[in-house]
């Protein structure tokens, strides 16, 4: 049994590597300029997928249903792009309240130059992290009282005044009000140029994947622990899992807190892919987005929230472009095509799968299960 | 003072149209235990079935005809998103609710286009009169008085009818009331029409007021009418009607003061703090959890 674990292991990290090559060589064979939506549909899916999973760690593995990962996002976000703005520019940025309060970023901190960008942007990565699970520690003491569906309710209300904090005029010199914040570094200031300004190794998709693959690796070391036992115990049976000596209310809070700060992480890549930060980005429809992905994926399976992210934001911002064009065919003008068609095929795929397919892409598996039981099957024959 | 009156008189209305849509959710909550996350987007929809029927239809005609409408989406939404998981955990219909809310979202956005709709004029109600020397129209008055005109229709069918009293048992115990012999598919039916009814009645009287309908129009109306209703105590009707004007009354306030950008976040805050120090509410049942 423990070779044939330590065996998967190996596996899977072998297959993650290979991702991550595929990735790099896949953005420097191809044009980027000629295919924007590939690499907008890696990007983003790669954001949506650390932020499902953490997501996931909470609805699916704790069984606490909270409903503020944007809340928590927006927080990361702020916190990633106050921080990094270079000074040069704050100005430029906090133009409608004469500057910023806060004059320093932290890449030029680390020294500037390549190795500043590196150790200043993920920094400022970790303190969005740290930002959003201090608030998400001040928020859970009372809120974690709270069972399932109203928890849900107070989370997303969280969500809702957080937002309207960080459009408030007075904090205008640090979150720059209702106005976006910009000119900060994002995943394409890691695309390698030589001294003449010309891109010689593109790493710009390659981070998004190597940043969300190294806080989703965190994530599954931290479930395959014992803390991820007691927490897969109290999403079980809470009275059970008590009796057994767990301590409810310090794994309810450690999850909650964890999890929120990987949606801050999360929440930073996304103002880097973004290339701004703004408030009103981070709405309900955001965190209802991510909690479809999660389902989609199978609640409880990290693998198979990192692929419906894929998916989700292939099929929502890629495959399903066509649908909102009004498309011709012999002379015919095809009917329905036309704006906002794409999003009602999409809601309605997902009702379609939250009504019969209830347990997602993987139920409650991961992918190595999978292959492992499909070479037991095969030797049983 | 002309000020405040004019305060008053809108945080009353909007009370008035928050506790229409409130009943809908404490009563859905009351039997099915579940958030219907898509109530808001069924009170949006009603009022965009307004704006597009009224443009080829009478008056008179239309108001029935949206109401009939509105009840059949309402039922259909029951009966297509939430009746084949009543075996299933309270999550996935939870979940399914907010699915289909995004489904309404969508759709609306696709008809629309995404450009903001006019409501339409209703003569009668969208008259300006000067009360104590505060303008306002008269939906203002109205809103009032109709709420508790058809609360009080409600109460009597909910304590004086047959299908009342199937209401109250299915509420009581989903079980029980099934071994019973009642026809629980047929009550929870009942609800959802019932709760329809009174959103598109609130539609009519808030898009009054407000006129410009987008996709998300509900979605925030119908969070603060969640947050009222369990503010008066989840599953209670007289609750939902008092709280949904406290909330009406406050988010008035505030919006009328220096802090109108919090007035989300305060009644979230209020939901918070009623949650943590008193979760039944101000007229809730208490219920103990068994093992």
């Amino acid at each position: 049994m423990k070779q044939t674990s330590k065996k998967s292991t190996w596996m899977t990290l072998l297959f993650v590597a290979a991702l991550l090559a595929v990735v790099v060589i896949l953005e420097n064979v191809l044009d980027p300029n000629k295919n924007i939506m590939v690499f907008t549909a890696l990007k983003k899916g790669a954001v949506y997928a650390l932020v499902a999973v953490s997501m996931n760690l909470l609805n699916g593995f704790t069984g606490l249903f909270s409903l503020g990962q944007a809340g928590f996002m927006l927080l990361g976000a702020y916190t990633y792009a106050i921080m990094t703005i270079p000074a040069a520019q704050r100005d430029a940025v906090y133009y409608i309240y004469n500057g910023s309060a806060i004059n320093f970023s932290l890449p030029e901190l680390f020294g500037g130059g390549p190795v500043g960008l590196v150790l200043g942007v993920i920094a400022a990565l970790i303190l969005g992290g740290c930002v959003a699970a201090v608030v998400a520690w001040l928020i859970g003491l009372p809120v974690l009282r709270l069972k399932s569906d109203y928890l849900a309710i107070a989370t997303l209300g969280f969500g809702e005044i957080i937002r309207a904090v960080f459009q408030w005029d007075k904090l205008g010199p640090v979150t720059n009000g209702a106005n976006a914040l910009k000119s900060f570094p994002t995943f394409s200031n890691f695309n390698i140029q030589n001294a003449g300004g010309e891109t010689v190794l593109r790493l710009s998709t390659f981070m998004a994947f190597l940043l969300a693959g190294v806080c989703i690796a965190v994530i599954v070391l931290l479930i395959n622990s014992t803390y991820g036992r007691a927490f897969k115990a109290i999403r079980d049976d809470e009275v059970a899992a008590e009796a057994m000596g767990i301590n409810l209310s310090r794994h309810k809070r450690l999850a909650f807190v964890i999890s929120s700060f990987f949606a801050g992480v999360g929440g930073g890549m996304f103002a880097m892919f973004a290339n701004q930060a703004q408030a009103k980005t981070f709405t309900t429809a955001m965190t209802y987005e991510i909690l479809l992905i999660v389902v989609i994926g199978g609640i409880g399976s990290v693998s198979g929230s990192c692929i419906a992210a894929f998916l989700y934001v292939a099929a929502s911002e890629w495959w399903l472009r066509f649908l909102d064009a009004e498309t011709f065919i012999g002379g015919v003008k095809v009917p329905l095509l036309r704006n906002g068609f794409r999003m009602v095929v999409f809601s309605v795929v997902i009702m379609i799968v939250v009504l019969f397919f209830r347990k997602g892409i993987m139920g409650d598996k991961e992918l190595p299960d999978r292959f492992n039981r499909r070479r037991k099957e095969g030797a049983a024959k | 003072m002309q000020y405040a009156i004019s305060i008053l008189l809108s945080g009353v209305s909007l009370g008035g149209q928050y506790a229409l849509i409130a009943i809908g959710y404490t009563m859905v909550y009351g039997i099915l235990r579940l958030i219907n996350f898509a109530h808001g987007d069924v009170f949006m929809v009603a009022g965009l079935m307004m704006v597009y029927l009224t443009a080829s239809l009478p008056l008179a005609a239309a108001i029935p005809l949206v109401l009939v409408l509105t009840v059949l989406l309402g039922f259909v939404i029951e009966r297509a998103a939430y009746k084949p998981l009543r075996e299933a955990p309270r999550m996935s219909v939870m979940i399914s609710a907010i699915g289909v809310s995004y489904l309404l979202q969508n759709l609306a956005t696709y008809i629309t286009g995404g450009l903001p709709q006019m409501y339409p004029e209703i003569p009668g109600i969208s008259k300006t009169i000067t009360i104590a020397g505060a303008p306002t129209k008269v939906v203002t008055v109205v809103t009032p008085v109709l709420v508790l005109v058809l609360v009080l229709a409600l109460t009597q069918l909910i304590h004086h009818t047959k299908v009342g009293m199937a209401m109250r048992a299915v509420a009581k115990d989903f079980e029980t009331a099934q071994l019973m012999g009642i026809r629980i598919n047929a009550v929870i039916s009942v609800t959802f029409v019932v709760g329809s009814f009174l959103a598109g009645v609130g539609s009519v009287l808030y898009f009054t007021n407000y006129q410009s309908i987008v996709p998300l129009s509900g979605s925030l109306p119908g969070l603060r009418a969640f947050v009222a209703a369990v503010f008066g105590g989840i599953g209670s009707i007289p609750g939902a009607v008092v709280g949904a004007f406290i909330i009406g009354l406050s988010e008035s306030i505030i919006k009328g003061s220096n802090w109108s950008i919090f007035s989300d976040a305060f009644t979230f805050a209020l939901l918070i703090i009623i949650l943590v120090v008193k979760p039944t509410g101000l007229f809730g049942e208490k219920v103990t959890d068994k093992v």
